[in-house]
């Protein structure tokens, strides 16, 4: 900053540039979720489909993105419809963090942390809720999807509704498929449904 | 109106305010400083009214921060040998170990200058959002950073 110069520009230029140090930001992280101002947590967390981004509220798991979506925008939703105190804190995605590990290695077919569904609404809600009963290792139709989230015809409407499940793998819309066996859509990407339907169609590794 | 998660006004401005506090403070208290300043900011966040000006309003909790670790440094003990003086109005005078002696001479210029002169300097703050900090008309944040200079370049260089 000229104006500065030369009175306090070389005490300027001695200021660390670089930022509040990461351990710094680690205690901030831990001091927030102690005094109860953490709503959003976040993390990466690494798998055979790209690093993940796993967000959670006190009350259970929120959001899990692919990597595909930009950070910015997946903070940014989690801001506007929950709440804008969200930071990086991978404590408390510990227990996600853990089983999911072991969903990939093949050591586990359901998670026992709690979904927090505050990211859906009305009836695609539903057809999530209903999405999560479907047992590892098996699939259901989109028909099948509907009618048990209450509303047999709305066969579309339910495609929709997983179309927007904030939180794939762990809601598992990758076991829902089309009538006579084809795979449907996915929002993370055939690929990745294919990946998932093999993981659990394969024999468990332990 | 949308705020902005909080993680990314830390990525755009923590560190302006770690600087800030490096500077106000010294380095031994700033990560303490700063650490406070963000957990009062997070619990006052969802109903701030400051959405276009976030750098300002968190400088202006961290300069708050900052005000109160003078006061709590003033009330520890002096150490012996200190003169009188010095012990009495030295809310923001002594020196800090291991830190530029320019922020000392900054600290014992008067309030409005010494806040002017660390938040535009150390800070970054344009002068507008200055002074919706300070409370003031951007002329007067101006001539608050200048004349704090001003006496900074006087008492240098005598």
């Amino acid at each position: 900053m000229n104006d500065f110069d030369p009175v306090i520009g070389a005490a300027v230029g001695g200021l660390p540039r670089s930022g509040p140090p990461p351990a710094l930001l680690r205690r901030l992280a831990t001091r927030a979720e102690a005094e109860g101002v953490l709503d959003v947590a976040y993390a990466q967390v690494d798998s055979p489909l790209g690093p993940l981004t796993v967000a959670a509220s006190r009350r259970g798991l929120l959001r899990i993105a692919y990597p595909d979506r930009p950070l910015d925008d997946v903070l940014a939703a989690l801001a506007d419809e929950v709440s804008p105190r969200v930071l990086e804190a991978p404590q408390r995605l510990d227990p996600v963090r853990r089983e999911l590990d072991e969903y990939f290695e093949g050591r586990r077919e359901g998670f026992g942390f709690t979904i927090d569904w505050a990211l859906t609404r009305g009836f695609p809600r539903k057809v999530l809720q209903a999405t999560a009963r479907i047992p590892f290792g098996q699939v259901r139709t989109y028909a099948e999807v509907a009618a048990s989230a209450g509303s047999p015809r709305a066969v579309r409407a339910a495609g929709n509704g997983l179309g927007s499940n904030p939180i794939p793998v762990v809601v598992p819309c990758h076991r829902v498929v089309r009538t006579g066996g084809a795979l449907g859509g996915y929002t993370g990407g055939l690929e990745r449904k294919e990946f998932l339907l093999g993981l659990e169609r394969s024999p468990a590794a332990t | 109106m949308s705020l902005p998660p909080f993680q990314a006004l830390l990525d755009s401005h923590g560190a302006a305010v770690h600087r800030f506090l490096v500077a106000a403070v010294g380095p031994a208290e700033a990560d303490d400083c700063f650490q406070e300043a963000c957990i009062a900011a997070m619990r006052a966040y969802p109903l701030t009214q400051h959405g276009s000006n976030l750098r300002g309003w968190l400088l202006k909790i961290a300069q708050r921060k900052a005000i109160d670790a003078h006061r709590a440094r003033a009330r520890r003990p002096v150490p012996m040998g200190e003169p009188p003086e010095r012990a009495s109005d030295g809310l923001f005078r002594r020196a800090l170990d291991g830190h530029d002696p320019v922020w000392s001479r900054v600290r014992a210029l008067p309030e409005k200058q010494r806040m002017a002169v660390f938040l535009r300097s150390a800070g970054d703050l344009s002068y507008a959002d200055l002074a919706e900090v300070l409370d003031c008309s951007e002329d007067a944040a101006r001539r608050n950073v200048h004349e704090g200079l001003k006496r900074l370049r006087e008492e240098m260089a005598t």
